[in-house]
């Protein structure tokens, strides 16, 4: 056990993908010499040289369409895209190429591609470094989605991800890059110790309201079941871990013990996994809620600039008043909609 | 920067080793490239030419008689697809468009393999590691990029096996194909990009593509480049030799404008009288890739009747098992429109799959 922070442990991460297969290729800009805009390739090409940790050229869709013809060869590419607003130009290689080449190919072409993008808000950044753009990969069949919340996941669910046959779009949530937390690297040695890539785990057990968040907001998540448990509200926190495929018989199980759900995340409300989640478990669990899904996300709008991004992010107070909510309390919103 | 095994040509040059009226015709740098082109080799490269048409031909009537949902044809094109295709060894590997019929074709895809896309009974032909081919692009210039890593994964791998890619003249205005080439620039790929420029891009001329010829671009990426008479199949199997051998010997990408013409429509659902030119058509019919070796392989005396007899039983041969091949492609399972989503296990994709078979099952429907 290792004490590391999120983006070193991707670091170390990355090392022991690299080490273990040598078919095993870092792809991105300024992943070299400088080790990444967050450093989290920080040292590999030292290490491991230019052929395996490649500085590319600046095009993302170039990235990713070489990467995919070094998949047709039998590596598995590990690409990075700088940030989430400049995954747009490689979009198409994504969604037509790198999802749809084993369907299309009947199976016999494998695309164990890992695109990793730091993603998300609250780090005071310019216009496109702020996104949350996983619906649109959510949305996408021979796609799967993950994105983690401690160091430890961080670290096993990239290796697990690059070791997976199917690509992966591995989101990082960039503004917890800094977060510290202990490490066990040997998790993956024996089988079984470390928690499937695509299950979603429990992290607080409570009774009364379930909340799902993921990435960048199980951290927030946490803060309200613990304030909550000061009123005497006790909350259970899903961490959703993968998001294509959704784990809703996680979600399922907890819903069907607290018979209310929020559901927290970064990216605009319409169309986003929110809405998804919120269907799901209304189909599956219509007769044990207590009241309807409530989601917490950010507004329909594009990401605002920085000095205004605390009035778009879920908070703690937002998470809290759709807890009321769903508990049949008063709260800012019901007030509106009595109206 | 190098354009050719030696010395720089004007870039509006055409390699040409055959005119249009069948005339060979010398040509100090690539006869090398042909030495061995002669006779009987000639004469298979007609054939090629020859049943590649008839299938084409076949095809499209298939799409008339409502077999097919549509086809791509490629009449006109025979020389650049055959020529080409037939100058890489096996192991070189193909990154397609959806017109390469003819280079499919010649790299052993069983003709009706060709139909399955265009039946609508899958969304591939074939395994693309069976014939050292990759399923048709239809995204125009994706599959640039794709020969590029490709390209460089042999590299990695030590063996000198090269990636050809086709694309259209259309195709150069894509950023992939042009991030393709950066890409195969800077990591010195051994990839041939090999531009049929047939002129339109649907409606569009290649003029609303490219101020000056395509092959001229190539150069400000790095990369050499040729202009061949893309319905010379001599001058073209000749230039593709070429840039394999740079590829293979590990001198980098090499990039080829065939210059030819699409005789036919875009696809079956386009119509070329809204926007061609008869002149400019009839013009380009009479430079015919099939039509000017004919006439050189009699005047060798090559192309006897006897020989002129077996290439077309031949073509009627292929032509009869194509036709058959695609009234018996079979209609795909219901529930195969799971398979191969994903290589591993999908909870969400397994539960619609499950969900559905026992849909079916309900209403009679045999679930497979």
């Amino acid at each position: 056990m290792t004490e590391l922070t999120l983006a070193k442990a991707l670091g170390s991460g990355l090392r022991r993908a690299l080490a273990d297969d040598d078919r095993v290729v870092l792809m991105g800009e300024d992943i070299g010499a400088l080790g990444g805009v967050f450093r989290v390739t920080d040292g590999l090409q030292r290490e491991f040289g230019h052929d395996r940790v490649m500085d590319m050229p600046l095009a993302e869709s170039g990235i990713i369409g070489m990467a995919v013809g070094l998949a047709f060869r039998g590596f598995r590419p590990v690409c990075e895209i700088q940030f989430d607003g400049f995954i747009y130009p490689a979009f198409d290689q994504i969604v037509a190429q790198v999802a749809k080449l084993h369907y299309r190919t009947s199976g016999s072409v494998r695309m164990p591609l890992t695109i990793r993008v730091p993603y998300g808000g609250g780090i005071g950044a310019v216009e496109h470094h702020s996104e949350s753009p996983e619906a649109y990969f959510a949305h996408t069949a021979g796609l799967r989605v993950v994105t983690c919340s401690t160091p430890q996941d961080a670290h096993t669910m990239l290796r697990q991800a690059i070791a997976c046959d199917d690509p992966v779009v591995f989101f990082e949530p960039k503004r917890r890059y800094w977060t510290k937390g202990k490490v066990d690297e040997t998790v993956l040695d024996e089988p079984g110790r470390a928690e499937p890539m695509g299950r979603a785990r429990v992290v607080v057990e409570g009774s009364d309201v379930t909340i799902v968040a993921y990435g960048p907001l199980v951290a927030t998540a946490i803060d309200a079941a613990v304030a909550a448990s000061d009123e005497g509200v006790s909350i259970e926190v899903v961490d959703l871990r993968s998001l294509a495929p959704l784990d809703l018989d996680t979600i399922e199980a907890s819903v069907r013990r607290t018979g209310r759900l929020v559901i927290v995340h970064e990216a605009q409300q319409s169309g986003g996994l929110g809405a998804e989640i919120a269907a799901s478990i209304t189909d599956r669990c219509f007769l044990h809620l207590e009241a309807a899904p409530a989601r917490v996300t950010g507004f329909d709008t594009p990401y605002p600039s920085a000095r205004a991004e605390e009035h778009f992010l879920p908070d703690l107070d937002r998470i809290l008043d759709a807890v009321d909510r769903v508990l049949g309390r008063a709260n800012a919103l019901t007030g509106w909609s009595q109206r | 920067m190098l354009d050719s095994p030696a010395g720089e040509p004007p870039r509006d040059e055409l390699v040409q080793l055959l005119d249009p009226a069948g005339t060979r015709t010398e040509h100090p740098l690539y006869e090398p490239y042909v030495a061995d082109a002669t006779g009987e080799r000639l004469l298979s490269l007609y054939e090629d030419m020859v049943v590649v048409r008839r299938l084409d031909v076949e095809a499209t009537a298939l799409q008339r008689q409502g077999e097919l949902g549509l086809w791509p044809p490629l009449l006109g094109q025979e020389a650049a697809q055959v020529g080409s295709a037939r100058a890489l060894r096996d192991d070189d590997f193909v990154f397609p468009s959806y017109r390469e019929n003819g280079v499919a074709y010649c790299r052993g895809v069983e003709p009706r393999d060709l139909l399955r896309v265009w039946r609508g009974t899958s969304q591939s032909g074939w395994d693309p590691y069976a014939v050292s081919m990759a399923t048709p692009a239809i995204v125009i210039g994706a599959q640039t990029l794709h020969a590029v890593g490709y390209a460089v994964g042999c590299r990695r791998d030590g063996v000198d096996t090269a990636a050809v890619t086709y694309f259209g003249d259309g195709a150069t205005t894509q950023g992939d194909v042009n991030e393709a080439m950066v890409f195969a620039a800077s990591f010195a790929a051994p990839v041939v990009f090999f531009c049929q420029n047939n002129h339109w891009a649907i409606s569009e001329p290649v003029g609303l593509q490219a101020q000056r010829p395509i092959a001229e671009r190539a150069p400000g990426f790095g990369i050499p480049s040729v202009r061949v008479d893309g319905n010379d199949v001599l001058a073209v199997l000749a230039v593709t030799r070429w840039a394999l051998e740079r590829a293979h010997r590990g001198d980098g990408p090499t990039f080829i404008e065939a210059v030819t013409y699409r005789m036919g429509p875009h696809t079956t659902s386009d119509d070329p009288t809204r926007y061609v030119d008869p002149l400019q058509r009839e013009e380009w019919a009479g430079k015919d890739p099939i039509a000017r070796l004919e006439a050189y392989l009699r005047a060798q005396g090559v192309l006897t009747e006897q020989a002129e007899a077996r290439v077309a039983a031949r073509a009627d041969e292929v032509a009869a098992a194509f036709r058959a091949g695609c009234t018996s492609l079979p209609q795909p399972a219901p529930l195969s429109i799971f398979d191969h989503v994903y290589a591993e296990p999908h909870a969400g994709l397994d539960r619609q799959r499950s969900q559905q078979a026992a849909y079916l099952r309900s209403i009679g429907e045999v679930a497979e």
